[in-house]
Order: structure tokens, then sequence, then C-alpha cells
């Protein structure tokens, strides 16, 4: 029997503020424990919360680039529960009045295009981090309580664990784009769970779902869909029925467990936060958050094939972060030169960036000096052999290309009669090979060329010893 | 509106309170009371009337992002019953 996979997202991400949503501690990640604190995040009594302006401009911003419709009127709300990260024991969120509505997200499959709907977009607050490890306790560090959020919820649209995925990029993708978040996902500033259900292909209704929790790459997003949806058919096959329940993945066993709560079934009792007063948005205000809004990477992948005629592949990875898509722009501004620019960013750079687990702004060269690179490979300065060697030592040192081709000496011999010489010699010493070539074996002439570019340390320009020995051949 | 026993200590396990059977008893009744008495606003019609989500006439009150200097890690835990390695000990929770 064919089944039919059901995914919901819920997206947490952390704000790119420099406070917290209620009070002025910092967000900064790493501090010592408990020394980001206040009364006010601490939930000690008779203290009063007073909303952060750039939450609600990033939750606006985040809003608008996925098309929701902006709430003119929303508020926040207290959802109760007993939780030793949360001292309040509440957490402030928003409930039945969310900032942003009814938005939509197109995912790219390479095969196929979906739009994806997005049901909600709310700020909330961080809980604080718990420390299981110690002996006997739990400890408490407080310092991300009331670090600023935005949950975005989705309709269940996706159909497999490769949209699931691609969704979540896209979602990182015009997070960063638009400032709202840094979505260091080492840091736990972009998480996901997870609702999923299976039904049979074709049926009108929905299985009953399960929840996962707090996936914090994209990796385990895909690999507990996969586990999750194999589970859950295996359960029907065997006549079992799926309990509605919360799930955590574990992603050093692969396998994901119930979390039998000893709980009642979840009761939140939310209710509206009287600390905190509703907040209304003027169209004004909307239509200047959306001017400001930083050009988004469909906007830029289009601009990138039309203006530079790259393929949609390419546009597609040189957009896919914001970082990169900086990077390319300036390289090609340096060089004027977008298909080598390219190439450069996706293939050698890119290779280094995985290996060493670099971000692009990391490197110790800036996008001027690869356009340098580029034009001094355009200008028949080097050849594109060479350029790997100068762009190694780039990483390296963060030099400027020019300065390593000189220090190294690695300036392309470009002149005629010194080039003439040597081909002379290394036909005279390979007349074997010579013999070939006029009888008409093309491939001779590669050794031939070869062993130039060996005695020249690869420095030679190969088109032009290709010229060379060619209207050299009638001599021997 | 008529509270039962059931109700009284299903609110006080999310309260996280234990009462005995005479507290629940006295609290049947003194809840249930206070349910009445709130009961009357039932007697309005409010088709059309928006719920209220703040008693004041008061929006948008928000704050610059500037950082406030935070607490003195030791004043943050002054308080707490138990405290280990910089952080508040709590009993251990197991998932």
């Amino acid at each position: 029997m064919d089944y039919e996979i059901v995914i919901g997202l819920e997206i947490h991400s952390e704000l790119d503020t420099k406070t917290k949503i209620f009070c002025g501690c910092s967000t900064a990640f790493g501090a010592e424990e408990n020394t980001q604190t206040c009364p006010v995040c601490l939930g000690l009594p008779g203290v009063l919360p007073v909303l952060n302006k750039k939450v609600v401009e990033y939750a606006v911003k985040a809003g608008i680039a996925t098309d929701c419709k902006i709430a003119r009127y929303s508020k926040m709300d207290r959802k109760n529960y007993f939780y030793p990260d949360l001292p309040k024991a509440y957490q402030i969120s928003q409930f039945d009045l969310p900032i942003c509505e009814a938005g939509s997200v197109e995912i790219d499959l390479g095969e196929y295009k979906k739009t994806i709907g997005i049901t909600r977009i709310h700020i909330e607050e961080d809980a604080g981090k718990l420390i299981h490890d110690a002996g006997s306790g739990t400890l408490a560090d407080n310092n991300r309580c009331g670090v600023p959020l935005i949950e975005i919820v989705t309709e269940p649209d996706m159909r497999s664990a490769e949209e699931a995925r691609t969704f979540a990029e896209k979602i990182k993708s015009i997070l960063e784009y638009t400032e709202v978040s840094d979505c260091k996902m080492q840091e736990g500033s972009l998480r996901f769970d997870v609702n999923l259900s299976v039904m049979k292909k074709g049926a009108k209704e929905f299985g009953t779902r399960t929840e996962m929790k707090n996936l914090n790459s994209f990796r385990a997003l895909e690999r507990a869909i996969e586990y999750e949806s194999k589970r859950q058919i295996f359960e029907i096959e065997r006549g079992n029925r799926i309990i509605q329940e919360t799930r955590k993945w574990d992603d050093d066993k692969a396998e994901s467990f119930s979390l039998r709560s000893k709980e009642e079934a979840h009761d939140y009792r939310y209710f509206p936060d009287p600390d905190l007063v509703p907040v209304v948005l003027t169209e004004d205000y909307i239509d200047n958050v959306k001017r400001h809004l930083p050009k988004l990477p469909w906007v830029r992948k289009a601009e990138y094939m039309e203006k530079w005629n790259l393929s949609e592949y390419d546009a597609n990875v040189l957009t896919a972060s914001k970082d990169i898509a900086e990077f390319f722009e300036k390289t090609v501004e340096a060089c004027n030169d977008a298909k080598s620019a390219a190439n450069w960013i996706m293939g050698e750079i890119s290779a280094v960036l995985n290996e060493k687990s670099l971000g692009i702004n990391e490197v110790a060269f800036a996008p001027e000096d690869l356009g340098e690179l580029i034009n001094l490979i355009n200008k028949n300065t080097i050849s594109g052999n060479i350029a790997k060697k100068v762009l190694k030592e780039m990483f390296e040192t963060g030099k400027a290309p020019m300065s390593i081709v000189e220090e190294k000496n690695l300036a392309q011999m470009n002149d005629v009669s010194e080039l003439k010489n040597m081909v002379l010699d290394v036909m005279k010493a390979n007349p074997q090979s010579v013999e070939d070539l006029k009888g008409g074996k093309e491939k001779a002439i590669g050794f031939l060329v070869g062993q130039i570019m060996k005695q020249t340390k690869g420095k030679a320009n190969p088109g032009m010893v290709n010229k060379l020995i060619k209207e050299n051949l009638e001599k021997f | 509106m008529k509270l039962t026993k059931e109700d009284v200590m299903y609110v006080a396990d999310l309260a996280r309170l234990e009462f005995n059977e005479e507290e629940i008893e006295k609290y049947v009744h003194q809840l249930g009371e206070i349910l009445n008495y709130e009961e009357q606003l039932n007697e309005l019609d409010t088709t059309g009337v928006e719920p209220t989500a703040h008693v004041l006439p008061i929006k948008n009150v928000l704050r610059e992002d500037e950082l406030v200097e935070s607490l003195d890690r030791q004043k943050a835990l002054m308080n707490a019953p138990s405290q280990d390695k910089g952080c508040f000990k709590v009993p251990k929770v197991i998932e």
C-alpha cells in the first residue's frame, strides 16, 4: 500500500536584536551562566515588561517577506505551564491575534515548484537553558530567558523530507536576507518542530499526527521525518493506532521516542497579558518597513539570470545565502566577468569553505581580490591552473593575488621567442612523439605540451605552446 | 454554574497545589460562588462588541533596543533556594 506523508513545520527563530524582548539584558550568545538576567527576565514580582521596538519591526519584516497579512492590531498573551526553564511559570507569547497571518512561500524542488502556506507568525520569548548532566539536580541558566523569538507555523503542505528541508532552507535564507535572525543553527538560533502524519494515498482525511520538537539541523530534520514516517507506516501496517503525542528525536541514536508526559493534556490557559498593551500598526508603518526591506533572494536570482545570463541553477546556489550573494556581486564588480566569478565561488572556494566549515565572510581575502585573480587569468598573466595555486595562497595568507604572483614568480610565460626555443628542444628530445603527431595522432601533442609545462612549472601559456608545436612540425 | 470536586482537583493540579478532602469541599463551594457571581456578566448582550485585550485605552508602549546593565550574578541567584556552578539548581528534571 502506498502512503502519503503529511508534514507541517513550526520554526522558532531567535531575532537578531541587541537586547531581550521585554528588558535591556543582552542577547549575546555564550556568556557565563546567569550573567545576562534582570528582575524582568527572571520573573521577579512587581516588574513591568516593555516590548522591544525592534522585535515588532523584525516580525513585520519576516511577515512581509513571507507574503503574510500584517495585523493592524495584535496583542501578547500568557501561556501558562510549569517548567524549570521558565521562571515566571508562563511564557509571554501570542495566542489568537498574532502579528502576521496567512502567508506563503514558494519552494523549488528542481523538477517542480510548490507553494507552502504560512498559517501565522507570532512573537514570543525564549526559555532558559537546562543543564542536565549535574549529579543530583538540574541546573538552570536563564541567560536565554526572554531572548526574542518568532515562531513561523506552516500549513500541513509538505509531502516529503526533501520538501520540508527545502522549505526550511528557504526560511533560513529569507531570515538571513532580511537580517531578522543570524540563523546560527549551532547556537540554536533556528529550531524546527515537525508535525507529521501519514495517510493512504488518495485518502481525504489526514491521519493522527505526532510532534517532534527542537530539531536544530537540516540533517536532523530530514532524518527525523524519514524515521517517523516509516515508524507510523509500520504501526499502521501492523494494525496499530497512531497515538497523538510529542516525541523526542535522538540524533545520535537516529530514532525518536515517546515523551509520555505525566502532565495533563496541555491546558495552557492562555489569557491576555495585563502588563503589556496591544500593538497597533498603521499602514504607514508597514509601508515603511516594506520599503526598507533588503533585496530578497528570488529578486536577486532573477537579476542574475537576466543581467549576467547565469543558469537558474547557478543563480539559485549563489543567492541561497546573502553573504555569498554579496561576495559574488562585489567580485563581479571588480572583474566584470560573472561567469568566472560564479565558477570560482561555486567551485574552488566552496570546496575550501566546506572542508574547513568556514563562512565566506571568514576567508582571509576580499571579493575584490578574487576579482583581481580573475582579471589576471583573463589578461593571460596567469593560467587557470596557476590561479588555483594563487587562490590557495590567498586562503592562507590573505595577500593580494598580484603580489603572490610576483613573489613566487608565477606569471605566465608569454614570450614567443623564449617559448619557441623550449618547444624546439622538447621536440628534438622526443622524436617518437613528433613522429606520432605527424602521423596524425593528435594525442601526442598533449605529451609535448606536458613536457613544456613541467619545465616551466606550469607557467608557459598552454595555447601558445600548442600553436608553436604545430607551426614547427614541418621542421622535423 | 455547578462546580464539581473534579474541577477543583484539576485546577489545583494545574496550579501545583495540594489540598486535603476538607479543603477541596471548601473550594468547590467558594470557587463555585465566585464563578456564579461572574456568571451575571452573561446576562449582557455582547453581540458585535470586540473582546477587550486591555482595560486601559493605551497602545504601542515600546522601548528602544538599547542595552541596560544586567544584575550581578550573585544578586540574581541571591533568593534561589539552591544554586550550583552559577546556576539555579532545581530537582532533577527527567525527560
